[in-house]
């Protein structure tokens, strides 16, 4: 593709739109589809049914899925509880802790940055009457150890901290976040959504006690996920959904047999390709800054940019207003922190928890690349979004008064 | 959530996109919104002896519909006496545009914008 000019790639425009927000979810991979298809028709079975053939090669199938699974975090497969998908696993997690528990302890400590349903599930807990702390993050999007090492109390039973964050990509210091839980006698549970399947993860090396895990981020079927629950030193929930007591308890219902499978074979090909799938997202990404930044001046990457998901970038590109941005790059499937993608008109909470100014929230695209993205597309989004973002500068007020050398912070700016 | 056609019309091929010289004793400019609440927007006429908007410019920052508000309304202010452009509504634009109700803010900043700009007009000339 080096051969090509900017104009010739325009030219050679996909005629699908291109796929970059592989942190909003992932498509299939077909490997996973072939592995899930005789679990629908062929082999149907009730995975709970303990007395014939149908119901005997369901829980086989269900139960190599959760040898997949826990082999990719270094757990024993009798740790790992089947869930629809994280947003229940970090229900599960935080609540049935806090639930079994509250006797002892009614404490938890979490992060400003977390996914809304961490953050939502801690709100219904204090109107239950627990005490939650909301630590803050540094400007890079990491959690202060010294800040966390004090927040946390003899009442504190549960700290929840995401590994990676969904819109940052940021990875926060897991291991040393585990060690200081252990040494303060608090239970460390972390939203592996993003980072299960893309990051090397080991619940021992990291003393993690609970791990929430998506299927449908790793090229896994959507509708599935999973709950790493430690058996030792034991970790005690109180079940949210009651009925036949599969998954010991934790979580009753039918298994759904295609989907754990799906699950399984998509964290098994994530541990055999992460090393060499990274390497390539890293390139990809490398080549994509270099064009943006070789070609836009004032474009600021958010968050971290060592310890961060190698597909993540999340970059301001200042005077221009990500929405409208977005309208210019229609055959690009991006997302942004502006508030105008939203019903609620306040910027990005992640992005204002890292103290980037609002104004700056406002020019913000999440791009994430993925197992199927491939140079052309990247080189093809480079300069789509070179293109209308130096349009959108030359029709922006606020590029013009920044090229005339006017302070935009100088102003009186009427709120509205 | 989708645009309407004119709402992409506007984005795509927006209308009078400019500047005229601030300075200049027929210009008046409207400067409207906030960087922070992430639309601002920047409305000029130029106004003739006898009153009338001959020429009108805008640059705007914001979503498509903010966009697509003040790209409309530099056509409609045009040949308008400043008295004229002073009636226009914001409900006016946003059911021209047909814009969605989390979008009227930017049909509101645009009416903001031309009476700031015919108040900065009728500024200069001591009005």
């Amino acid at each position: 593709m080096s051969t090509q000019t900017t104009q010739d790639r325009l030219a050679n425009a996909p005629t699908k739109p291109v796929y970059l927000d592989y942190q909003a979810t992932t498509p299939m991979d077909p490997r996973v589809l072939d592995a899930m298809m005789p679990y629908f028709i062929e082999k149907f079975g009730n995975p709970h049914s303990r007395n014939h053939h149908y119901g005997w090669e369901a829980e086989e199938a269900v139960e190599t899925a959760r040898k997949q699974v826990a082999d990719l975090i270094g757990a024993d497969e009798r740790e790992i509880v089947f869930t629809s998908g994280a947003t229940e696993s970090n229900n599960l997690a935080i609540a049935g802790v806090a639930h079994f528990y509250k006797d002892q302890k009614n404490h938890i400590v979490t992060v400003v940055t977390e996914h809304k349903c961490v953050l939502d599930t801690c709100r219904h807990l204090e109107q239950e009457g627990f005490t939650v702390t909301y630590l803050p993050v540094k400007t890079d999007g990491l959690v202060d150890l010294a800040a966390l090492e004090a927040a946390i109390t003899d009442k504190t039973v549960l700290v929840s901290i995401m590994a990676a964050n969904n819109e940052i990509g940021v990875i926060q210091p897991l291991a040393e976040i585990g060690a200081l839980c252990r040494k303060k006698g608090a239970f460390f549970h972390t939203d592996c959504a993003q980072a299960f399947g893309k990051i090397p993860l080991d619940v021992e090396a990291m003393k993690i006690d609970l791990m929430s895990i998506s299927g449908h981020k790793i090229y896994g079927p959507k509708g599935i996920g999973a709950l790493f629950v430690r058996r030792k030193p034991r970790v005690r929930l109180q079940a949210m959904i009651h009925g036949g007591g599969q998954e010991r308890g934790m979580r009753s219902g039918t298994l759904p047999t295609p989907l754990c499978v799906g699950l399984g074979k998509a964290a098994e090909i994530a541990r055999q390709e992460m090393a060499s799938e990274n390497a390539r997202l890293t390139t990809l990404r490398d080549r994509f800054l270099k064009t943006v930044h070789g070609k836009l001046p004032e474009v600021f990457l958010n968050g971290d940019f060592s310890n961060r998901l190698p597909g993540n970038l999340n970059l301001s590109f200042a005077y221009v207003e990500g929405e409208g941005l977005m309208m210019g790059i229609k055959d690009l499937c991006v997302s942004s922190g502006s508030a105008c993608t939203s019903a609620s008109l306040e910027p990005s909470y992640v992005l204002r928890a890292l103290g980037v100014e609002e104004e700056l929230a406002h020019t913000s695209l999440r791009i994430g690349f993925g197992r199927f993205t491939t140079e052309a597309e990247v080189d093809y989004a480079a300069d789509r979004i070179v293109e209308a973002v130096s349009k959108l500068r030359s029709m922006s007020p606020l590029w013009e008064m920044a090229q005339e050398g006017i302070d935009i912070k100088s102003i009186q700016w009427a709120a509205h | 959530m989708a645009y309407s056609e004119k709402v992409v019309d506007h984005y795509e091929n927006p209308r009078n996109v400019g500047s005229f010289d601030k300075n200049d004793a027929a210009v008046g400019t409207g400067l409207v919104g906030a960087p922070a609440c992430g639309d601002v927007m920047k409305l000029q006429i130029k106004v003739s002896a006898d009153g009338i908007i001959e020429d009108a410019k805008f640059k705007t920052f914001g979503c498509g519909s903010a966009i697509a508000s003040s790209s409309l309304v530099t056509e409609w202010v045009k040949g308008k006496s400043i008295d004229e452009a002073s009636t226009i509504k914001n409900t006016d634009i946003a059911k021209h545009l047909a814009l969605p109700p989390v979008k009227i803010h930017c049909s509101v900043l645009a009416e903001d914008a031309i009476k700031a700009a015919i108040d900065d007009y009728k500024r200069k000339h001591g009005a």
